[in-house]
Parts: C-alpha cells; sequence; structure tokens
C-alpha cells in the first residue's frame, strides 16, 4: 500500500532498511544468543543520524518526528525486534528531555543522544508498580540545591548500558500521582549502580537491569518539568513513543510475513510447492491484511502526533494495542508455516515470536490499552 | 590532503546475463550501483581525510544517469562529483577510458592521491587504475590492503600478494588501487543523503577536456571484441579402472582418438 510518504520520509525508510539489511539482519542471531548489547549497530545507526530522528535540529537532530521514529523502528524491527527496542527505548529516554526540558538541559544533553554516542533510558516501572504507576515508592526528597534519591527501578530497557536516565520518584507522597516528579540522573552519579541483567524470552539484545538509589544526591537543576509533573511527563511521553512501539511490533510482524512467504515458496511438499495449496494462500492473505492495517493505524497515529494532535492517547492506545496484537498472531502463524523447522532455533522464525510477545505486554500491557481506549470512548459520549 | 576517487557505475550481480543473439550485455531490470570494490576506495579516501583534512573528489565516467554514482558518494561523504560525460567517449577500452580520465584528472590539479577500486565487477580487468597512473606519469601501488603510515610526502603501504604481502613506501602523488580487505566502507548518513540529493554535478564533456581525439571513444579502442560467448560448461572427465600399464596404454589410444 502506498502511503503517500515525502521524499524525506522515503528517504530515511529507504536508509533505516540498508542499515538493517546490511548491519542488523547478518547479527541478529548473534546478540539473540549471547544476549549482549549492539553497541556495534548503535554506532552505525548513529552515525547514520538514525538517533536524530526524534530530537529537534538545534540540538544536532534531524527533526523531531514520530512518523521518522516509526518508519526507522518499524524497518530495524523487521530484521531484529531485540536490536530495534535499543533504539527505540533511547528514543523512549529521550522524548521526556525533548517535551520538557529547559534550554540549558537541551543544550546538555541532547546533541550527545542525537549522534547516538549516549544512549537514554527511562525508569518508572518498579516491581510493585506496573500497570498501577501511582503506586512507585522511590523518593526523592529536597535537600538545599540537591534532591536525593532512594528506592528501587526494575525491568529498565537499556539499564547499564544508557549514560542518561529519565526517572521518575515521588517528591511528596501525600499528594499521590501528583506527588510524582521527573529527574535526569545520569550514569556514574554516586548512589546509583545497576542490579542483575535479566535473562529474557525474547528482544535479548537490549538490556534490561534494576536500577538502585542509594541516597543518591542530584543537582537540583536536574528536575524535569516541575515538581509533581511526574505523571504528566510520563502520560506525554508515553503519547508519543507508543507509536514507536506500534511500529516495533509492526516490523517484527512485517519480517516475519516476509520470512514465511520466502519460505511457502522454497518448501516442496506432495511433489509442488506449498504455496499453491489454499489453506496456506488463506493464511498469507489473512497475515498481509491485518499487518497492513496495523500499518495503517501506526501511521495515521504517528500523523497525528506529528501535526501537533494534543490528545492522541486513545489513537496511541489503539495503534499499540493492535499492532502488538497482530505481531503475536502474525509470528505465531509464520512459525506455523515453517512447520517442524520454524520450531527449530536454526531457523530464524521462532525469534520473531519471541521478540513479538514483549510487545503486548510493556509500555502499558494490552489490557491497560483496553482500558485507556474504553474510557475515553465513554467519556467522549458523555460530553 | 586532496584525494581524488575513480568510480564505475556496474550492474548489480554477479551474473549478467548475456543475450545469445547479439551479444550484448541484457542489463534491462538490473539495478545500478557502485563497483563494489570502488566502495573500499571511496572508504579509504574518507578515512584519510578524517585523519588529514582536505577534500575527497570521486570522478567518473559514464552515461548521464552515472550521476547517481557519484551521488551515493557525496552521501557518504565525499565533497565534490565529476562526470565525464559525452558521446565521443562512447565505446572506450581500458586504453581509452583511462586516457580520457587522466585528462579529466589534469583539471583536478593539485592532488596529493588517486584510489581506485583493484577492479570493476563487470568488466574485471584491473586496467584503468593502473592505465590513469601511467597515462598521469606518477607511481601506482596496486592491491594495497593496508595503509600503514601517511604524511603529505609520502605513504607506506601494505599490499596483498597471493601469498603475504610487500611493504611499499611510495612518494606523493600516487596512485593507489584497493583490495576489500582494506576496510568496511560505511553506511551514508541522513545528512549526507540530503546533501547529496542538492549536491552538484560537474560534467567534463570533450569540449573543456580538449583530448586527442584519436585515443578516445571507439576509434581510439585497441581493443576489439570480436565475440562474447558464454564458455560450454565442462563435461565430467572418463575415470579408467585396472592394472596401471593397461590404463596407461588405454589412456594413449584414447588421447590419439582425440587428438586425431
Amino acid at each position: 500500500m502506498d502511503y503517500l510518504l515525502t521524499e524525506e520520509q522515503k528517504m530515511i525508510k529507504d536508509l533505516a532498511h540498508k542499515i538493517a539489511e546490511e548491519k542488523i539482519r547478518p547479527v541478529a542471531a548473534k546478540y539473540d544468543i549471547n544476549e549482549e548489547y549492539p553497541w556495534d549497530v548503535l554506532k552505525v545507526m548513529g552515525e547514520s543520524d538514525m538517533f536524530g530522528l526524534f530530537i529537534p535540529e538545534e540540538y544536532g537532530g534531524f527533526a523531531n518526528s514520530t512518523m521518522n521514529l516509526c518508519l526507522a523502528t518499524e524497518e530495524f524491527s523487521r530484521a531484529c525486534g531485540g536490536i530495534a527496542v535499543c533504539y527505540a527505548a533511547s528514543a523512549l529516554g529521550t522524548i521526556p528531555i525533548v517535551l520538557f526540558g529547559t534550554d540549558e538541559q537541551k543544550k546538555k544533553y541532547l546533541p550527545a543522544l542525537a549522534s547516538g554516542k549516549r544512549v537514554a533510558a527511562f525508569a518508572i516501572t518498579e516491581p510493585e508498580a506496573g500497570s498501577d504507576a501511582s503506586a512507585i515508592k522511590t523518593v526523592a526528597k529536597k535537600v538545599g540545591d540537591h534532591y536525593v534519591l532512594n528506592g528501587l527501578k526494575h525491568f529498565i530497557t537499556n539499564a547499564g548500558d544508557a549514560e542518561t536516565y529519565v526517572v521518575i520518584a515521588m517528591t511528596d507522597k501525600s499528594k499521590g500521582a501528583r506527588g510524582a516528579s521527573a529527574f535526569i540522573v545520569e550514569k556514574g552519579t554516586p548512589g546509583f549502580t545497576f542490579g542483575k541483567k535479566e535473562d529474557k524470552f525474547g528482544i535479548r539484545a537490549s538490556s534490561t537491569r534494576e536500577l538502585i538509589f542509594t541516597d543518591c544526591k542530584i543537582p537540583a537543576e536536574n528536575l524535569l518539568a516541575k515538581e509533581g509533573m511526574g505523571f504528566i511527563v510520563t502520560m506525554r511521553t508515553f503519547d508519543m513513543s507508543r507509536p514507536g512501539v506500534a511500529a516495533q511490533a509492526l516490523g517484527i510482524a512485517q519480517g516475519a510475513l516476509e520470512l514465511a512467504v520466502k519460505y511457502v515458496r522454497q518448501r516442496v511438499q506432495f511433489g509442488k510447492s506449498i504455496s499453491s495449496f489454499q489453506g496456506i494462500q488463506w493464511m498469507l492473505a489473512d497475515m498481509a491484511t491485518e499487518v497492513e492495517a496495523a500499518r495503517g493505524l501506526v501511521y495515521a497515529t504517528a500523523r497525528m502526533v506529528d501535526a501537533g494532535i494534543k490528545d492522541v492517547a486513545k489513537e496511541s492506545a489503539m495503534a499499540k494495542m493492535y499492532a502488538s496484537d497482530v505481531a503475536m498472531k502474525v509470528t505465531v502463524d509464520a512459525l506455523q508455516l515453517f512447520g517442524g523447522y520454524g520450531y527449530m532455533k536454526d531457523y530464524p522464525i521462532e525469534k520473531y515470536v519471541r521478540d513479538a510477545k514483549i510487545t503486548q505486554i510493556y509500555e502499558g500491557t494490552n489490557q491497560v490499552q483496553r482500558g485507556i481506549i474504553a474510557l475515553k470512548l465513554i467519556k467522549e459520549m458523555a460530553k | 590532503m586532496n584525494i581524488i576517487v575513480c568510480i564505475k557505475q556496474v550492474p548489480e550481480t554477479t551474473e549478467v546475463r548475456i543475450n545469445p543473439e547479439t551479444n550484448t550485455l541484457m542489463r534491462e531490470g538490473v539495478k545500478s550501483i557502485i563497483n563494489p570494490f570502488d566502495m573500499y576506495a571511496i572508504e579509504e579516501a574518507l578515512r584519510l581525510k578524517e585523519r588529514f583534512g582536505g577534500k575527497v573528489s570521486v570522478i567518473t565516467m559514464g552515461p548521464p544517469q552515472a550521476d547517481a554514482a557519484l551521488r551515493e558518494a557525496i552521501s557518504m561523504g565525499a565533497d565534490e562529483g565529476y562526470l565525464v560525460c559525452d558521446r565521443a567517449f562512447a565505446g572506450s577500452d581500458t586504453w581509452a577510458t583511462s586516457y580520457t580520465l587522466a585528462g579529466a584528472i589534469q583539471k583536478l590539479k593539485p592532488f596529493d592521491l588517486i584510489i581506485c577500486g583493484k577492479q570493476a565487477s563487470d568488466g574485471d580487468t584491473a586496467q584503468v587504475g593502473p592505465g590513469i597512473s601511467t597515462h598521469l606519469n606518477i607511481p601506482q601501488v596496486t592491491y594495497v590492503k593496508k595503509v600503514e603510515e601517511a604524511t603529505d610526502k609520502s605513504m607506506r603501504l601494505e599490499r596483498m600478494l597471493e601469498e603475504g604481502y610487500e611493504i611499499i613506501q611510495a612518494p606523493l602523488p600516487a596512485l593507489l588501487t584497493v583490495v576489500k580487505e582494506i576496510n568496511e566502507p560505511r553506511i551514508p548518513s541522513l545528512k549526507g543523503l540530503m546533501r547529496a540529493k542538492n549536491a552538484k554535478i560537474i560534467t567534463f564533456t570533450q569540449k573543456e577536456l580538449d583530448l586527442d581525439p584519436q585515443q578516445i571513444g571507439l576509434c581510439g579502442s585497441p581493443t576489439q571484441v570480436v565475440k562474447i560467448f558464454t564458455p560450454t560448461p565442462r563435461v565430467g572427465g572418463q575415470m579408467l579402472k585396472g592394472e596401471v600399464p593397461d590404463i596407461v596404454r588405454e589412456l594413449v589410444e584414447l588421447i590419439k582418438g582425440e587428438v586425431n
């Protein structure tokens, strides 16, 4: 389907495609097996200006565009969902600074993030605060011209490898959700350490660790936005980054579909290519249609964000939920088309199933997304 | 350091088919790319520029669409692109091509270094690089796999041989041809692609170069293509069995039969 991309968007898509095919696909299995952070690939992405796609030009980026981020993430994910998430998670850690940073904060952090020399991460989740983000226990206490952080964040993508972290902590517990604030914390700050690296089912090229804060003193100027705005920072960031997660799911689905079509054309049973069987053809047709429908939703949402439409919570949730459900279904069907070979690690398709699963879980489970969508519908009707 | 990189646009496939009736290459539907060996030449030039400063100019001889190859080199980081393009240059063999390119390079003086890929993937002659250096009367070092040391006056290079390598010291200006072991070509940057899109490509025609008409194009090409054909595949050999003296006698008879 032709999405009438601009010449610049086509250029971004083609370049990301080239990086995916030449630099990501050949090493995808290696990083999946070794669970190693793909620094060499991120270096190439940085040199090609890919980290600048979500950072404004005046801070060393290319343009602040969710559509650009989606196009690049989709192409990277076609080749490896794990390597792609290292990239997308850096966007997630960068977006709050782009949206809420002061000019000084932007000047200090964004150029290094735009060039890919530094990677970012976003930290809200805690052991007891997953879908219920208001239950976070990490605290930030103002002491003179500093804040002192104490607490634990877990399941943080890029943790340990990232240099720049945006961390949500409670500055006033009595105010509940309105008592949370966002802080920029740099790796190497005394009192800021990392817990164990998680051994994951999928997206194994990316690193997932705990962040441990023990009397971690950070300068007051590292507060992002104002005290009490932590959840607004989070929600606005997620509205912009959810299309990115949706694009990751979309890319994984597209990649699996392509591998499946290629495989069924080669595989011969009963003396014929199995692509000649109607049962197989109908599966392919459903898969391709669902992938295309997901793409339409993801691109339309990204374009809404870029057009400056403020309230995109419903559309972002729809795109993330639908694209990730499609990714799960399409990757499982793709594995089915590979038959017994698909179940073996010698073939690339089982990795797509593993990588797809997380997209239904993180940045808000799909159940939470459905909650957001339903609530919006009901509110709209009540107006 | 001012570096000139000579590149060629070639069909993207190592299995170009030949039309059996006309004996010409079937280029329809085949995408054009920069000769893969030239990508290493571009990369090495960019690395030298990063170390020493200066500029990288890319030059190619070909039809107007070879402009795309120059823009691709610019997207990787080259500064300028020059297209040597004229109907008068059509049909050039390696002699006429190297003469023409050398003539164009004279216009780009002063330069410190010329880098070429070791050969083109379509013609596989490996003659144009050495030809250019001969026409320009500068030293050449072929099959370079490593630049060991470089100053603005000379270079110490590792030159690949079938077994091992030679270390060669060459004064500048010189011409190098490089092999794929030398580096890994970079992926273009987005900013590079934007720059390449708007870059001005300078075209040299016979009018600007004013070359000897007897040495350019088809009439300046001593190579005459008499016939192009696909060699017939070898058929499997015949195994002789039995005692050695019998086998030898049988073999001699078989050879006699072939000769007659």
